[in-house]
C-alpha cells in the first residue's frame, strides 16, 4: 500500500509542474499592450456589387471586393481581429432571388467572417431555405432568444461563441427580433423567440461569471431605437437594461450613426452601442486595448470615438 | 486513493489562481470606415462573383415587353394604372392554374398599395423590371371567401383610402367614404354565397392588417409567386397598356 501511495504522489508532483509550466508560459506572453479589433457589417441585404455610378444616393460606394480589400489590410496591422455580422445578410437584390443566399454565405466565408446573428429577411426562403445554405458558410451564427428545438436550425445555431485572442477571451452571443408580425409564421415555422433581455441577463452571467472573458459583445438585430414606440426593446434600451456587455453591434434599422454611441448601462457604466447602416456601405471598427492587470490596475477605461 | 481528491484540488487552485490575473480594458477607439472607390477591389473576390454576375445580368437584360409610358402607383387616387396592370395579370396568371386544378374560377383580385415596390419606366421592359416592382417572394394563394367576409373586404378597402390594386370587384364610395355600389364580376354580392379571392400568402396571414382573410371556407396555395406571374404575363405581352378606370372611384 504504501508503494501504491509514493507511486500517486510522484505522478501528482509531476503532473503539476508540467502544469506550471503551461501557466507560466500564458504568464509571459502578457506584459504588453493587446490590440483586439472588432471589424462589424449588417442588413448587407445581398449586396454584393457596389452601387452604380448613377445612384442617386449611394453612387459608388459598397461592394464585397472593395470591403474584402479593406478588411485584408485592417487584419495586417491588427492581427488580433474578429468579423462579424448582425444580421439580414439575405435579400436585396436579384443574387439572393437566383442563388438563395450561396454566394452571400460563400463570399461571407471568403472573407473569413468570424460569426453572424440571424436577421428576419434571413428567414425570407423560409428556415428551410436558411438551413439549406448553412453547408456555404465558414462561420458560425449565434442567437442566445431564438430557441430552434424544434426546427430544423436545432443544433446549428449556438447561443454565443467564446474567442481566444492572444489570451484575450472574447464572448459574443445573438439577440433576434421578434419575428410574430414581422416575418410569416410559415417561414420561421416553430421557431420560439424568447425576451431579449432575460436571455441577455443569462449571456453576461455566463461570459462574465462563469466564462470569465475580458471582452462581452453583443450582436443584435432587435434595432437601434424606435422614436414612435421608445419603449420597444432595442439596442439602446438593452444598454440600459443589462450590465457587463462591452459592445452591442446592432442592425435592422439601417441606422447610420455619425460615431458610435455610448450608452450607460444599469450599473451606470459605460456601453458601446454601434451600427453601420445597410448594403455593405460601411464597415465598423472598435478597438480595444487590453493591459495586464499586474502591469496597470483597472482605473476605467476612456473611449475615444 | 486519499490523494486523488487532494490533487485535484491543487489543480484547481492553480487554474483559478491563472485566472485571477486578468486583463484591463484600458482603452476603445471607435469608428466607421466607408466603402467606396478609393479601395482597390480584390480581383479573387471579384473573379469569384463574376460568373454568378454575368448569368444574372444576362438574365435580368431579357427583353420581355414594352412600356410606352413611365407608370407609377402614385399617378391615381383609388386605382392606379400599376396597380390594375398586376391585379389584372395576377387574375389572367393565376386563374389558369386555378381553373385547371380546381374547375372553378378566380372571383377577383386583391392586392396591396405596398407591395408595388417601383416604377414601370417607359422603354423595355426586362426581367429586372419585375425584379424590381416584385423583389419579394410573396406567392399567390386563393381564398374562399363568403360574402359576409367580402364586406369586410370591402368596408376595408373603403377605410384604407389607398389604391389598393383589385380586379374583377367594383367598388364606388360616395364623398363620405360609404359604399354605394360593390359589384363582383358585374354582380351584387351575395352573403351566402362564396367567391374565391386571389391574394399573396403575406396579405393572407393579416399583412397590412387584412384581417378578413382568417375566416374562410378553404385556402388554395398555388405555389406560384407574384413576380413569376407577372414575368409569365409580360412575355405573353408586346406592349402593355393599363389604364385607370372605374373599378373603385370615390364620388367628388
Amino acid at each position: 500500500m504504501k508503494r501504491r501511495n509514493f507511486i500517486q504522489q510522484a505522478t501528482a508532483a509531476s503532473a503539476l509542474i508540467t502544469v506550471g509550466g503551461y501557466g507560466l508560459q500564458s504568464f509571459t506572453t502578457t506584459s504588453k499592450t493587446t490590440k483586439i479589433t472588432i471589424l462589424h457589417t449588417n442588413d448587407v441585404h445581398s449586396h454584393i456589387d457596389a452601387f452604380g455610378p448613377e445612384d442617386g444616393r449611394n453612387a459608388n460606394k459598397g461592394g464585397v471586393a472593395r470591403r474584402a480589400t479593406l478588411i485584408e489590410n485592417i487584419r495586417t496591422q491588427s492581427p488580433n481581429t474578429l468579423l462579424l455580422d448582425a444580421g439580414d445578410i439575405f435579400q436585396g437584390t436579384p443574387y439572393f432571388n437566383y442563388y438563395g443566399g450561396e454566394l452571400e454565405f460563400k463570399l461571407m466565408s471568403k472573407l473569413k467572417y468570424d460569426l453572424a446573428t440571424i436577421g428576419n429577411h434571413d428567414f425570407d426562403n423560409g428556415i428551410d431555405g436558411l438551413y439549406a445554405q448553412l453547408p456555404h458558410a465558414s462561420f458560425n451564427f449565434v442567437s442566445a432568444n431564438y430557441d430552434f428545438s424544434n426546427t430544423v436550425m436545432d443544433t446549428h445555431v449556438k447561443p454565443y461563441q467564446i474567442f481566444k485572442k492572444e489570451g484575450i477571451k472574447i464572448g459574443v452571443f445573438g439577440l433576434g427580433i421578434r419575428l410574430n408580425g414581422l416575418v410569416d409564421k410559415n417561414m420561421y415555422k416553430e421557431t420560439q423567440y424568447l425576451d431579449p433581455i432575460e436571455a441577455a441577463q443569462e449571456m453576461t452571467r455566463i461570459l462574465k461569471t462563469d466564462e470569465q472573458c475580458d471582452l462581452i459583445i453583443c450582436l443584435s438585430h432587435l434595432g437601434y431605437h424606435y422614436s414612435n414606440s421608445p419603449k420597444k426593446i432595442s439596442d439602446l434600451n438593452l444598454a440600459k437594461a443589462t450590465k457587463d456587455i462591452d459592445l452591442i453591434i446592432g442592425g435592422h434599422t439601417h441606422t447610420f450613426l455619425p460615431k458610435p454611441t455610448v450608452a450607460q448601462n444599469l450599473e451606470g457604466k459605460n456601453v458601446l452601442v454601434n451600427q453601420v447602416g445597410c448594403y455593405g456601405i460601411n464597415l465598423g471598427k472598435i478597438d480595444f486595448y487590453f493591459e495586464p492587470d499586474s502591469t496597470k490596475k483597472a482605473e476605467g477605461k476612456s473611449i475615444i470615438v | 486513493m486519499k490523494f486523488k481528491p487532494l490533487f485535484l484540488l491543487l489543480l484547481i487552485g492553480l487554474m483559478t489562481s491563472c485566472k485571477q490575473e486578468p486583463y484591463s480594458l484600458t482603452k476603445i477607439e471607435g469608428k466607421q470606415i466607408t466603402i467606396n472607390d478609393s479601395l482597390a477591389i480584390d480581383e479573387d473576390i471579384d473573379a469569384f462573383i463574376k460568373p454568378f454576375r454575368e448569368s444574372v445580368n444576362k438574365d435580368m437584360e431579357t427583353v420581355l415587353s414594352y412600356s410606352p409610358k413611365t407608370y407609377s402607383k402614385r399617378d391615381g387616387e383609388f386605382n392606379t394604372a400599376i396597380g390594375n396592370l398586376m391585379a389584372d395579370a395576377v387574375y389572367k396568371q393565376s386563374n389558369l392554374i386555378f381553373n385547371k386544378r380546381t374547375g372553378k374560377n378566380i372571383d377577383m383580385v386583391l392586392l396591396n398599395y405596398g407591395g408595388i415596390r417601383s416604377i414601370i419606366s417607359k422603354g423595355n421592359i426586362t426581367t429586372r423590371t419585375a425584379f424590381q416592382i416584385m423583389p419579394f417572394e410573396n406567392s399567390i394563394v386563393v381564398v374562399a371567401l363568403k360574402g359576409q367576409q367580402i364586406d369586410s373586404l370591402t368596408y376595408y378597402l373603403s377605410k384604407a383610402k389607398r389604391a389598393h390594386p383589385i380586379s374583377g370587384l367594383e367598388l364606388n364610395l360616395d364623398n363620405h367614404f360609404t359604399i354605394t355600389k360593390a359589384l363582383i364580376k358585374d354582380k351584387k354580392i351575395k352573403k351566402d354565397k362564396v367567391y374565391y379571392v386571389a391574394t399573396n400568402d403575406y396579405l393572407y396571414s393579416g399583412g397590412d392588417r387584412m384581417n378578413f382573410f382568417k375566416t374562410n371556407d378553404s385556402l388554395y396555395v398555388l405555389d406560384y409567386k407574384i413576380r413569376n406571374a407577372m414575368l409569365d404575363y409580360f412575355k405573353k405581352v408586346d406592349t402593355i397598356n393599363p389604364k385607370i378606370d372605374n373599378r373603385f372611384i370615390k364620388t367628388k
